[in-house]
């Protein structure tokens, strides 16, 4: 699937994180900020990465800043954010979740 | 070479420093000779000196040791003004020595470094952009971490030779007769400062306060002074402490004092006479406010409070529920104000506090100590020294000489944001397990395996559910997942000493 | 009527976007944890929170803590898809605000129904909960605490049905005696827990404690609230004396003594216990125990 417009979920409050996915044609790329990226950067690539495939969405850019969340909230945040880049806000994917 | 808590302490660095390693908590009785300083003898009339500038000059030498206290906190002005002349005067090659580093005082070291006016450092912590330089290899020789008990230990011992102490003190008189309790800067107990008063070498009082001979009570004597100084201002009194103390409204925070309290209560070592030591911060106060309930609900009345004081701990003097104040430093405005008119809060130094090798301190007597933790393991080390990136942003304060309290108890958060407390291996070890006693979390509490009578005690108080500590770190894990392990290179950038000068861990500088 | 019986004292709202709380939601002891997609989320944010809230039931550790959510209301478009993402999530009571009428809950318990057989969930398996926050829903509690099998209680929501009366709230709470003794009431003859309404001045203690204790003596099974820190002050009114705690621990005794010499006849110096009397010393002793006023074995600690 294609991005369809820039979207955007989380905060930037502390616990949360803020995740923006945009169009892209070169594969997933990743622009991660996180107060814990020594520890947990390629954690939270691989949820993202996992919840894109998921939706089969293959050519994105992801901007991430991460504010302490748990894996829980990034999988959150992403679901929440893939569903608003493919125009399907309120038509949850039942398979995903 | 492996010490005590299976830290590998390089063999060049041992050589080097000639130091042992960590081999335990027990100081024993070993016999030592103390040193004593150079008095330059005078009559008074050549101690007014005009200015920093020439206090400076008359005073400093290159690769000296000076050293400073920290009881002004964040609203020190003495440290930046001595330091700017001393880098401006071009000296090099300098020891710094002071009892802690706040943050206040983070960029003038720096610079210092970067210009080689300073090449060695020792101090209780550091913070802020210093940690995060040093950490990163900007000072050629390793930083030494002291506890103030240690620190004192080791100024008497001669392992810290000050040549020249440049004390900021909120007034004095034409003589040198000081003390921290009267003068806007005001600050309360000068215990960390006493002891440089007492060793160095060359003494210089700055202070904004001139005083009519003779003042007393005098913390620092006429007897111990070179010269002194008269500023503007030695110090901001709004930074020095917190002013109003507020109790925290965080749930997460007052849960875990209200655990801390149950485990003091229904410890054997809650009843008439105990002693205790809570230290500061949101949940540290809160502690307090439920002891004091708990005192009142069983009729029981502490002999002394130990350490940095607060407000809330005057107020438990004030109504009688505890007879002493021990105080070694004044973390608010409330508790440094009455230490002048309270005779009941005795005005300590650091080595009375927390020195291991003299004839008795007064950590020695305590009974409950409370106290903090960036990292808690499962051998129950703690870290307050490195943060979860791996660098240096904290200070071991009293914290390995508080923890010789018969009930040692470390409150903490299970997990702060994503990052678990309670961890398999601490980052750097600066207290051992084998001092700490409980661990108390929001979930729960963990018992030192080490200590069935507080196993005994605890186990069964309905509401006080107990882990095993490695359960604890598991239910850290579950929720933040498994991090993975820090970078670091083999360059040594710190070492962290235990209270008896030994070896307890090395830090090494971060790999970015 | 699905209302096992468990203690109901504490309600604690959690606003459904917000992970700091929603992580730490559990270690706070309350009875039952209420997690807000309704009026704590904005519209913007609707699917950010139901979908935070259904990874936070896949993955935290919340105890023994009975977990409700509040939905969005049937007049809006996010109610089906909350029920279905909470039901597929596992919740143990989905809570429908502005509740008026029986047939309200009969719409909501045909889709928790279809939800369930969708996601492979039990049937029957997810509760309901109705709070009443208008004058027609006081009118109608009967019907609605009645309504299904799947009820477990009903919530008094003042701040709407003060609107609702033309009147607001005081202090002394005359304007909610008439709601809150019909919802007793409902709740009672149904056999379902009875939630009486925030108190949102969390500065006012002394109210706190007023209002609490006012809503104990009527009988309410407990209360919503909307910080932590009134967690503990509910279980302080809703704790047992010693002289309740020994009276229960003598009946307790009697039904034992009963049982062993297998007779159907209960009792206590030389007087017959009834039926109530045994209901009331088995609830005193579940809030004795809630309250850590007796041990694991039922001895009363001496504090």
């Amino acid at each position: 699937m294609e991005i369809k417009q820039t979207a955007i979920a989380g905060t930037l409050e502390s616990s949360d994180v803020q995740i923006m996915l945009s169009q892209s044609h070169d594969g997933v790329t990743f622009d991660l900020v996180s107060d814990v990226a020594k520890q947990f950067d390629d954690a939270i690539k691989a949820t993202i990465t996992q919840v894109l495939a998921a939706y089969d969405v293959h050519n994105v850019l992801v901007k991430v800043v991460d504010k302490g969340a748990l894996d829980m909230v990034i999988r959150a945040r992403a679901i929440t954010a893939v569903q608003r880049a493919l125009d399907l806000a309120d038509e949850p994917n039942w398979e995903v979740l | 070479m492996k010490n005590k808590v299976a830290r590998d302490i390089p063999d060049d660095i041992l050589a080097a420093t000639q130091r042992q390693v960590f081999n335990g908590v027990d100081y024993g009785h070993p016999v030592t000779q103390r040193v004593a300083p150079k008095v330059r003898a005078t009559t008074g009339g050549d101690k007014i000196v005009a200015s920093i500038d020439e206090v400076v000059t008359k005073t400093v030498a290159d690769g000296m040791t000076i050293s400073f206290h920290h009881h002004f906190r964040e609203g020190d002005y003495v440290f930046n003004q001595v330091m700017r002349s001393i880098i401006d005067h071009g000296y090099q090659n300098l020891t710094l020595a002071p009892s802690s580093l706040t943050n206040v005082m983070n960029d003038i070291v720096v610079e210092a470094i970067q210009k080689g006016v300073v090449t060695n450092i020792t101090s209780s912590g550091m913070r802020g952009t210093l940690g995060d330089a040093v950490s990163h290899g900007l000072l050629a020789q390793p930083v030494i971490f002291r506890s103030h008990g240690n620190r004192a230990r080791a100024i008497e011992h001669g392992e810290i030779k000050i040549d020249v102490a440049f004390l900021g003190v909120p007034n004095a008189d034409d003589m040198g007769n000081a003390n921290g309790m009267d003068g806007d800067a005001a600050f309360g107990s000068l215990g960390y400062a006493l002891i440089d008063a007492q060793y160095a070498d060359t003494l210089v009082l700055i202070t904004d306060t001139m005083k009519p001979y003779p003042n007393t009570p005098a913390s620092i004597k006429q007897t111990q002074v070179d010269y002194i100084v008269k500023v503007d201002a030695v110090g901001d009194p709004e930074k020095i402490g917190s002013g109003a103390t507020r109790f925290t409204k965080d749930p997460k925070e007052l849960k875990i004092a209200k655990t801390v309290n149950d485990v003091i209560v229904n410890s054997a070592y809650f009843k008439d006479g105990f002693s205790f030591q809570t230290g500061s911060g949101g949940a540290a106060l809160a502690v307090t406010r439920f002891l004091r309930q708990a005192m009142l609900d069983h009729q029981i009345k502490a002999s002394f409070a130990l350490g940095g004081i607060t407000k809330p701990t005057i107020d438990l003097l004030n109504e009688g529920l505890v007879a002493r104040v021990m105080d070694v430093q004044d973390f608010d405005k409330g508790a440094a104000a009455s230490m002048k008119g309270n005779r009941d809060q005795q005005e300590i130094d650091a080595s009375w506090y927390a020195d291991p090798a003299n004839k008795g301190a007064m950590v020695d007597k305590l009974d409950v100590a409370i106290l903090s933790a960036l990292e808690v393991d499962t051998h129950f080390n703690v870290n307050v020294m490195s943060g979860s990136d791996g660098i240096i942003r904290g200070a071991i304060g009293g914290h390995q000489d508080a923890a010789m309290a018969k009930l040692t108890i470390i409150s903490a958060p299970l997990v702060r944001g994503r990052i678990a407390t309670i961890v398999p291996d601490v980052t750097t070890v600066i207290t051992p397990g084998d001092a700490i006693d409980v661990v108390v979390t929001e979930v729960g509490i963990a018992i030192n395996p080490k200590r069935h009578d507080l196993i005994d005690q605890l186990s069964n108080v309905p509401g006080l559910p107990v882990y095993t500590i490695e359960a604890l770190q598991q239910k850290a894990e579950a929720i933040v997942g498994k991090p993975k392990p820090l970078a670091f290179t083999d360059r040594v950038v710190a070492l962290a000493e235990y209270r008896d000068g030994t070896l307890i861990d090395v830090i090494k500088a971060v790999k970015d | 009527m699905a209302a096992e019986e468990r203690l109901r004292r504490t309600m604690m709202f959690v606003p459904g976007n917000n992970p700091a709380m929603i992580k730490d939601a559990g270690i706070f002891g309350a009875d039952s944890i209420m997690f807000d997609l309704e009026d704590a989320v904005s519209l913007a944010e609707k699917d950010a929170a139901r979908y935070l809230i259904y990874e936070a039931l896949q993955t935290v550790d919340y105890g023994d803590a009975e977990l409700v959510v509040r939905i969005n209301g049937l007049d809006t478009p996010f109610y089906q898809n909350d029920i279905k993402a909470m039901v597929k999530a596992g919740i143990d009571v989905i809570r429908l605000p502005k509740v008026e009428s029986a047939e309200m809950i009969h719409t909501l318990e045909t889709l928790v129904a279809e939800a369930e057989q969708t996601f492979g969930r039990e049937i029957g398996t997810t509760h309901l909960m109705a709070a009443i926050e208008s004058a027609r829903g006081v009118v109608n509690a009967n019907e609605i605490a009645q309504a299904s099998d799947r009820m477990i209680g009903i919530a008094l929501s003042a701040e709407d049905y003060t609107t609702d009366m033309k009147t607001h709230r005081y202090p002394d709470g005359q304007e909610l005696l008439y709601a809150r003794n019909v919802i007793l009431h409902a709740a009672r003859a149904a056999g379902i827990a009875a939630f009486d309404t925030v108190f949102t001045d969390l500065n006012d203690e002394a109210g706190f404690y007023r209002e609490t204790e006012l809503i104990h003596q009527l009988g309410f099974d407990g209360k919503s609230l909307i910080n932590p820190r009134q967690i503990d002050m509910v279980n302080q009114v809703y704790q047992p004396t010693q002289k309740e705690i020994l009276t229960a621990q003598n009946v307790i005794a009697a039904i034992e003594a009963a049982r062993q010499k297998g007779s159907g006849v209960i009792a206590m110096n030389g007087q017959m216990v009834d039926r109530p009397v045994v209901l009331r010393a088995e609830r005193v002793m579940r809030l004795a125990k809630a309250n850590h006023l007796v041990d694991s074995e039922g001895n009363y600690i001496e504090k």
